[in-house]
């Protein structure tokens, strides 16, 4: 299912399109933001469809597909232009991309549309690396961070591979490896509500990992992830917190100035 | 109706999709070795080693001539008392002059005690090798039963370096195995173990605690 | 711990048995252990990623392939088997398969029965059967024997004692082996088990094991292992008996070596077992030893419903690998008793649907972030994240048109759940209620509730932003 190496990238596009994800409309809008100033730095212009909601994937998981078929229906004709279409998170970016094909599989029509439409969705770093092929000027003061990738963004869209290559490009940013690195962070959409003892142990697992490290931040391409994470660290009263990626490149780049 | 009718009807009524082509792993082996050379008999015998080696088997270069003698001074360095061994063998065995010779002659249920508790060592022959896992083909018979690689703490088994094929898929297809099989085959890599404690590797589980590979090849291949 | 029984495990007691098993240092820390021990030994086993690729995509269609052809393998394999002299059972049934094995064991006068590796053996619960009828049923697998030893259930479908540290095991074998004295040496440990059970070889009238491939074309049981019980099993007593479920036949002989390596290197890291057995037959007039008469007992028990269908036949694909579990970051944490099923992890919570029925197991699906972990390790790329949410779905509504009912199909509907995703569907197909709930939301902020479920557990309240996305964007579009 992993993209990382096979897909085949356009030029850069004038324009995009924009799908924010309902956990960044509602929790994390700055994050959201952040992505559309690196975008708009690149010089592209990014559209973003007011009447988008959620890409289904809460009622996917949970055994909902009629549901989650309304849902996706309702996102589906929101990119009429052949324009790219931003994800900030890899798992909904993996939602749009294999899964509709498979929730439309039943309804020619409409799976031509849901095929169409997920050729042209790009995860944020994704897209930054490989189709706007930015060059990213590190300003800040020499840090180090960890990183920690969604599963469903590490094997469905590739994503740690990119974030990696792009904080690469910062060459004050010095990137830990944590123990067990690929383990899910236990979030898991419902799964944290179902099965708070399990996710619970899985999230505190990932903070002592991601401390371990002794970085100064942890990043992370996936808001639920983040939540998840740094609200287990503030229920410990641990200052800790982490980023989401988008903010934290378009921070170190000094925002405005910072294209090389 | 039966069992197996119901069983059998329940799988026929199933939606069947589209039936998938009969997969070739012919084909699949050639892909797989598309552009490396063909293995040589040397490369065989070297690979068949390290990987017995791995396993803890003990691997021993002989001739058709020197086996014997070998076998007896192995014998006598490891105060092998008992070793049970094929009828075929018997003559040649008692010609380099091994003792406690005991001939598998009889029915197991005859004397399962003493096979159990009183058999130092066995010597079996084998069908041949696989080099890229460092295992033994073994093919029990009324000559040397199944249970002659099994049961005695020392197992020496004699392989004809000839006889060593790249993978279980050649030594199958080689050997056409399909067309012949026996009541019983086996693959052996190794003498027995278990991590079942602590995931600690320990040997002679069940089975034997040594194995010793007599390995049969030309003069001029003894190192 | 105790042995749990299998065939009942309502949804509470699994969370709270998985509740118990997080919060017990000892067993994340064993498990933890292990499992990464594991990891390692596979991933060195698999240093070319395209070239695992290309052989997981042959045992796939191996798989698939035999699947698909499942009515004629078995009729052939049962007229190959008939040929070489073994007697063929089918079983629909734990109960219809307990009884053929205690009737043969009856005919023979048996007294003890020793038994090889077989999770198909546990998932009818024959040793109780066995023990009912007044036989005993003896595990010789060393982690087996432990476990029976101590009156538990294997944690782990190849590693069956792997919660258990030699400690534990040397005061178990101090207590219980007549005659063993307290020692923490492996070795030694393994010589004691090594020494009883040779007894127990040499006595026991039936020996029992599993089957990792029968093969249709020649009528061959093939079986995997490294610590030769198996083979004792198969070879001295007088009548051999192996079970399997339906799933396990292959067309040809040369079907079986990709297979076979993948599930050792899967399992265990090993590029092989010590000892590949293929029993074709009883021993033949002339042979000194192998056993007089062989039987096997096919077992369908559910398995013909997951094949009913066509994506959950897929489930059927798997060659009990449990590489998954090895990968599952929820079964690392909780180990294989918390689940209650014969099978625990990520094949577990597909399979045991199909055995228990959903009423039973409908917990099972949900206990997974749908991480991936395991579908990616999977030898024969069983999807399991997509069963998992499959099954989520019949657990919780009727069946689709034109599909069968699934035993236990909505046993865990409710209206409760369905209003939520109702309303929740409502309110994201309708954008302008979906933005107004978001305006909302962000500015009685303060009114967040403190206690969210599950999720406040172990984390401090979701709180919204001060402005939406679609807020910022919109603000941005006014300029």
């Amino acid at each position: 299912m992993d993209d990382t190496g096979s897909r085949q990238y356009p030029e850069k596009p004038a324009r995009v399109y924009l799908f924010g994800t309902c956990l960044i409309d509602m929790f994390c809008p700055e994050a959201g933001m952040d992505a559309v100033r690196l975008l708009e730095r690149e010089g592209i212009e990014v559209h973003f469809p007011a009447d988008q909601t959620c890409c289904g994937q809460p009622a996917h998981s949970s055994g909902f597909p009629e549901q989650t078929r309304a849902v996706a229906l309702a996102q589906l004709r929101l990119f009429p232009e052949p324009w790219p279409v931003i994800v900030p998170s890899g798992s909904c970016a993996g939602m749009m991309r294999h899964h509709y094909p498979k929730i439309f599989a039943d309804d020619p029509r409409l799976l031509g549309e849901a095929r169409a439409l997920a050729d042209r969705i790009f995860e944020l770093s994704e897209f930054l690396l490989n189709v706007a092929r930015i060059r990213l000027a590190d300003q800040g003061a020499p840090v180090r961070v960890a990183l920690h990738t969604s599963c469903a963004a590490r094997r469905e869209m590739g994503t740690h591979v990119h974030a990696r290559a792009l904080l690469g490009q910062l060459p004050a940013v010095e990137v830990a490896m944590h123990g067990h690195e690929s383990e899910c962070c236990g979030f898991g959409g419902t799964f944290s509500l179902k099965h708070p003892s399990i996710s619970s142990a899985m999230a505190s697992d990932k903070v002592d990992a991601l401390k371990e490290t002794g970085a100064q931040t942890f990043l992370s391409a996936d808001c639920g992830c983040m939540l998840n994470l740094n609200h287990t660290l503030q229920k410990r009263g641990d200052g800790w917190q982490g980023q989401h990626l988008a903010t934290f490149l378009w921070q170190r780049t000094g925002g405005e100035g910072g294209r090389q | 109706m039966s069992a197996r009718d119901n069983i059998l009807q329940r799988l026929r009524a199933a939606p069947q999709g589209t039936s998938p082509l009969a997969p070739d792993v012919r084909a699949f082996h050639l892909a797989c070795s598309a552009g490396a050379p063909v293995s040589t008999r040397a490369a065989r015998i070297e690979l068949f080693c390290e990987k017995m080696a791995f396993w803890h088997g003990e691997v021993v270069r002989v001739t058709r001539e020197t086996w014997p003698q070998k076998l007896a001074q192995l014998c006598a360095t490891k105060g092998v008392r008992s070793l049970l061994h094929g009828e075929s063998y018997a003559a040649v065995l008692t010609g380099a002059g091994i003792g406690g010779l005991k001939p598998y002659d009889r029915p197991v249920e005859e004397w399962k005690q003493e096979l159990f508790e009183d058999t130092d060592a066995s010597l079996t022959s084998t069908r041949g090798g696989i080099a890229e896992t460092g295992t033994l083909i073994i093919w029990p018979d009324a000559n040397e039963p199944r249970l002659m690689s099994l049961v005695p703490p020392i197992h020496f088994a004699l392989l004809d370096a000839g006889q060593l094929y790249d993978t279980l898929f050649a030594a199958i297809v080689g050997q056409g195995w399909s067309a012949s099989m026996p009541t019983n085959a086996l693959l052996v890599s190794g003498p027995s173990k278990t991590a079942d404690i602590q995931v600690t590797l320990a040997y002679g589980a069940h089975g034997p605690k040594e194995l010793i590979v007599l390995l049969l090849v030309d003069e001029e291949e003894m190192q | 711990m105790n042995a749990q029984p299998l065939n009942f495990v309502p949804a509470s007691e699994f969370k709270a048995r998985a509740a118990a098993a997080v919060s017990d240092p000892h067993l994340r820390k064993s498990f933890r252990g292990a499992m990464d021990f594991l990891i390692g030994k596979r991933a060195a086993q698999f240093p070319d990623a395209d070239l695992l690729e290309r052989q997981r995509g042959l045992a796939e269609h191996i798989r698939k392939y035999s699947l698909a052809r499942l009515p004629e393998l078995l009729e052939q394999l049962e007229r190959k088997l008939t040929e070489n002299g073994v007697q063929v059972h089918w079983a629909e049934n734990p109960e219809q398969a307990n009884r053929i094995i205690i009737e043969i064991a009856r005919r023979h006068s048996t007294r003890l029965m020793v038994k090889g590796k077989s999770m198909v053996s546990e998932e009818i619960e024959l040793n109780h059967a066995m023990a009912d009828a007044g036989m005993e049923a003896l595990e010789s697998d060393m982690g087996e024997y432990i476990v029976q030893l101590d009156g538990e259930k294997p944690s782990h479908i190849i590693m069956p004692a792997i919660h258990k540290t030699k400690q534990q095991i040397a005061r178990l074998f101090a207590e219980k082996v007549p005659g063993a004295g307290y020692t923490e040496s492996v070795d030694e440990l393994i010589g004691i088990g090594r020494a009883v059970l040779r007894e127990k070889f040499m006595t026991a009238e039936v020996g029992l094991s599993g089957v990792n491939f029968a093969v249709a074309e020649t009528g061959t049981l093939c079986l995997v292992e490294n610590e030769g019980n198996g083979r004792m099993c198969t070879t001295v007593p007088e009548v051999h008996i192996a079970i399997t479920g339906i799933e396990k036949v292959v067309e040809k002989l040369e079907h079986v070596p990709p297979l076979f390596g993948l599930l050792t290197r899967s399992a265990t890291g090993q590029a092989t077992t010590t000892y590949f057995n293929l029993i074709s037959g009883p021993r033949k007039p002339g042979e000194k030893d192998g056993p007089r008469e062989m039987h096997l007992v096919l077992v369908d028990n559910g398995r013909t419903q997951a094949y009913s269908d066509e994506q959950l036949r897929s489930t059927l694909q798997c060659i009990r690998c449990g590489a998954c579990m090895n990968h599952c970051p929820v079964y690392t944490r909780i180990g294989g008793h918390a689940y209650g099923t014969t099978y625990p992890g990520p094949i577990g919570e597909i399979i045991s649907p199909h055995m228990l029925g959903l009423a039973a197991t409908h917990v099972l699906p949900t206990a997974s972030s749908l991480c991936g972990a395991c579908g990616e390790v999977c030898p024969v790329r069983i999807p399991i994240p997509d069963l998992l949410i499959r099954l989520r779905g019949e657990a919780q509504h009727d069946a689709r048109p034109g599909h069968a009912p699934m035993l236990g199909q909505g046993a865990a509907k409710s209206g409760l759940a369905d209003a939520i995703w109702a309303g929740w569907a409502a309110m994201y197909t309708r954008p302008a209620l979906y933005r107004a709930f978001g305006w909302l939301a962000t500015r009685f902020r303060a009114l967040t509730p403190p206690m969210q479920s599950g999720w406040t557990v172990s984390r401090t309240p979701l709180k919204p932003a001060k402005r939406t996305l679609h807020e910022e964007m919109a603000a941005r579009r006014r300029g």
